[in-house]
This record gives structure tokens, sequence and C-alpha cells, in this order.
């Protein structure tokens, strides 16, 4: 097939139409506006709806909405924005709707900057709306990737129920690479029976909520999301490796300080000294176990964790690795990204060299 | 092979787009490409910059810090990454409206007046392909050739008449390499 350049917020909204999304509601904000410009002008073409919402809180219940009637449906924002969808998405995890959400990360916190940023780690993880809810969390590199996943995403979202984020920086939004289109692997995806589609006068009516007003039927509800995340986490971990047998410094970096770690490795190498990368690609579930596995390794003098926030993701290192491991820190907030010698030389520090 | 480019100017001066042909001729030919945008409440008339990787092997980071090559469209694109250029690198210089020469002795300079060859052509939109012209003239990873398949395909229909310009702006550019 032959390579395409795209921009990264453009491939992610082509992505979505290849994936079978017919509907977008979402309201404007840097750096992600490209989405939502490509599929207003591209949406209409194929009998699917665009809509700019009058607020972030209004599109994701529309997609809420959407998501209901059993349809593929998407939104994107950069987070100042996605703190306001934050509720929408607690009760689409509560209801069990399958839907894909882009979050193109910028500066914070408030309404910080517009330059890209990864201050959105535990509010994508961990969840910034109320109640025991997980999501899936991919965390593209390329823009290969952020095509990749999208649709990806849309196939995990209906295979759980459960609505899919993509958390990328703002770079990755803006830039643009070589890609190839290609399809996800196919998945055996369920019906929806419970979608509100009209009942034709055949069967009773599906109502979707998330209220569990009796505390025994709301434990019940409860459990059975745990059983699901709790599959989630066995089948969808995923992480790419670099360089890691036999190193002596391991980076733990996602998104665009992934590719700045990987510069750093090469300058390390220079020097004699080997590097590896754990990258993680889902964020929830995190790869922890195997993180544990590679950091163990009787070569690991070192644990280095690289973003573009005061340090977030470094809890869930320190989780994995038990103190087994000294866990150092370079990262930079606020829209601004570190360098690769930074990064090398925040590496050597940590060794004592 | 690795060229790593820096190019920068006003808002306007078709910055972005000279990136963007070089990382698609790049790409036509096979090789690994990306292409960085600056970003931010800019506009017209103000500054601009993007950075293009275009390269053999993978390419491992699309931050440009240290470029082999910098292409200036004005003098503060000049004054704030000279400096940054590797030893060797070679500078392309707007010399239509920058006065200055390039201070370090240790790259290669090369002044290219876009604009007025361009209003010389008739257009001065034109003025960033001249500079593409020159470039490609002296770095030499790329062929015109793929350049020119690209206006071809890029300028259809009413649009169709703007390829020769095109391709003679980039004939004039291509001159004022030595």
């Amino acid at each position: 097939m032959e390579k395409e350049l795209w921009k990264g917020n453009e491939a992610i909204a082509e992505a979505a139409i290849r994936a079978g999304c017919k509907y977008f509601f979402g309201y404007p904000i840097t750096p992600q506006n490209e989405i939502p410009e490509y599929l207003s002008a591209h949406l209409p073409k194929i009998g699917g709806c665009f809509l700019q919402a009058e607020s972030e809180v209004a599109a994701i219940n529309m997609v809420y909405g959407a998501a209901g009637c059993g349809v593929r449906v998407m939104t994107s924002s950069s987070s100042p924005g996605i703190s306001l969808k934050q509720e929408g998405i607690t009760y689409m995890c509560g209801a069990e709707l399958p839907a894909v959400i882009i979050n193109m990360m910028r500066g914070g916190p408030g309404l910080g900057t517009i330059q890209p940023a990864q201050g959105d780690y535990y509010q994508a993880t961990r969840g910034g709306g109320n109640g025991d809810y997980r999501h899936l969390v991919f965390a593209p590199a390329t823009i290969q990737e952020a095509a990749d996943y999208v649709q990806i995403a849309f196939d995990v979202a209906e295979q759980y129920r459960n609505p899919v984020m993509i958390l990328a920086d703002g770079m990755i939004g803006q830039m643009m690479e070589a890609i190839e289109w290609r399809e996800p692997e196919k998945r055996e995806l369920p019906a929806k029976p419970w979608a509100t589609t009209g009942t034709k006068g055949q069967r009773e009516p599906n109502v979707i909520n998330s209220l569990y007003i009796d505390p025994n039927l709301c434990a019940v509800h409860n459990e059975r999301l745990a059983t699901k995340y709790k599959a989630m986490e066995e089948n969808e971990t995923r992480w790419e490796e670099v360089n890691t047998e036999d190193c002596e410094i391991l980076f733990v970096a996602y998104g665009t300080p992934s590719r700045i770690a990987k510069a750093a490795i090469q300058l390390l190498e220079k020097e004699g000294i080997k590097a590896g990368m754990l990258r993680p690609i889902t964020l929830w579930p995190f790869p922890g176990e195997a993180l544990k596995k590679i950091a163990m390794q009787d070569s690991v003098k070192a644990v280095v964790d690289v973003e573009l926030s005061m340090g977030q993701m470094i809890d869930d290192v320190k989780i994995a690795l038990e103190g087994c491991r000294p866990v150092s820190f370079i990262g930079k907030a606020g829209g601004v990204v570190p360098t690769p010698y930074e990064v090398a030389a925040a590496a050597k520090a940590a060794i004592g060299r | 092979m690795t060229n790593e480019i820096m190019i920068a100017g006003f808002g306007g001066q078709g910055v972005m787009a000279i990136g963007k042909t070089l990382a698609e001729a790049g790409m036509k030919e096979g090789k690994d490409v990306s292409w960085l945008p600056s970003y931010g409440p800019e506009m017209r008339g103000g500054t601009a910059n993007c950075c293009v990787v275009i390269s053999e092997d993978p390419i491992i980071c699309p931050i440009v810090l240290e470029p082999t090559e910098l292409i200036a469209m004005n003098l503060p694109s000049l004054k704030k990454f000279e400096p940054t250029v590797v030893k060797n690198g070679t500078i392309f210089v707007n010399s239509s409206i920058i006065t200055e020469k390039v201070e370090r002795e240790d790259v290669r300079a090369i002044y290219v007046p876009c604009l007025d060859i361009a209003n010389e052509l008739g257009n001065a939109k034109v003025a960033n392909m001249v500079m593409l012209g020159a470039y490609i003239e002296a770095m030499g990873n790329l062929g015109v050739e793929t350049i020119k398949e690209m206006l071809v395909h890029m300028f259809t229909g009413p649009k169709a008449k703007l390829v020769d310009l095109n391709i003679e702006a980039l004939r004039r550019g291509a001159a004022c390499v030595k």
C-alpha cells in the first residue's frame, strides 16, 4: 500500500470514518481543531452527522445518546474540554456505552497553554469522574499508531461495551508523518440487543441508565463492571520494548517523550551506555508486569521515567516495581518539551555518571 | 543520510508549504519523513517555523534541535536559528529581505533573492518555490522531477496554468546556487 502524508489530527478523523464512525459531537479547542474540521467536511458526505455543540458538556451527553442508539460515535477535545466531559464519561461507563474519546493534551492546569503536555495522565487513568469505573486508554507515539489505534478503539469499545480514550499530546495532533492505511485485526463483536433502536411493537423498551437506587443491585452492578475491567487488564494491555535486553538504564515513556527517549538511547549508546525503553501503549491497563520483568534484569541500574508533566505515570512505575529498583524522573510541564540531551543527562545522573 | 531541516519566517511566506513539499517529495522517493510545525496563536505577519526530517532510516525523533539545513525567510529567523545549525551545515537566506550576511564561517551560506525573483516572474506567491528550487539544487537529496510531478497533481483545472510558473520558480531558485 502506498504511503500517504497525514497530519495527526486529520489521520485520527479519517481513521474514525474508516472504522465506521458516522457521528461526531464536539466543541472547538486547540490543538485538536483539525479533527472536527475534517469531520465537519466528511461526515455529511457519508450520511453521518457532525454537530458542534454549545459546550463540551452538551457534546459528551450527545455522545451518550448516540452510543445508546448503538451507532459508532466519537468526540474529541483537549485537556480543559476533557475535564468538562468527565461527568459524561463516568455516566457512559456506568451505563456501559461504547464510544471513542480523543484527548489531544495541552498544558495545564486550568486553561494552561495550547502547547503539548501530558498532565492529564491521572485524569485519564484514574478517572476524573465519580465512582469505580475504568476505561481503556491508548497512547499513540506516531501518526501511524494514532490511525491504527483509533480504528482498534472502536472495536474494543464495542467488545467491552465501554468508552475508550485515545490520549495523545498536541505534538502528535499537529505533526505530519507518512502512514499506510490498514485494517485492524478482526474481533468477534457482540450484537447490541440493549440499544434503544425503537421497539417496533416487538419487544419491551430498552432503558439505558446508570442509576441503581437499590444498593444491593448497585453492588452487583459494580462487581460485574469489575469483572469486565479485569478482562480488559488480561486481554488488552499493550506495550513496546526497545533495546531492553541487558540494558543498564531503562526508560519508561509514552507518546512524544518516548520518541525523545529513543533519541537519548542513541546518544547514550555513543558513550557506551546501554539504555532501553518500555513504552506503554495502553496507559490503563498499565503494563506493570512487563515493566517489572524487564527492570528486574541484573543489568538494570536505574529506571528513568520521562513525561511531559511534573510526574504522574511515575506512580504506576513505582507501583509496578514495588521498590525493587530506584526510579528517577525527568519531565517538563506546561508545553515545554525536554531535549534528548537533557533526558540522556538525567539518565546518566541516575547511575552516577 | 538524514536531512534535518528548520524552515522559518513570517506567517504568510509559505514556510509551512516549503516544509510540506519537502516532506511529501521525500515520502514519494521512499524516504521516511516527518513535518512538525510550530503552532500557537499565530497569524499572517507573525513568526512561523516547521521542522522537516527526511531520512533513509526510520526517523526516531521528529524534533529538530540542530538542523543540518536552515531556510531563513526573514531576519529574526536567521538570528534565532543560525547558532543551532550543525558544523558544515547549510543556511539558505532569503536575501530579498535579509540584508545581513551569515556570521558563522563553519557553514555554507546560500543567498537567494526569493521575492525579487518571484516578482520578476509576476507572482510574489512563488517566492517560497524559488527557495525550494535553491534547496533541492544545493542539497541534491531530492529529485526536481518528483516536485514537478507533485505540482502537476496539485494544480489542476483552472489552476493548471500555475504549474509552469512554479517550475520556472524552481529553476530560477536553482540558478542562485553556485
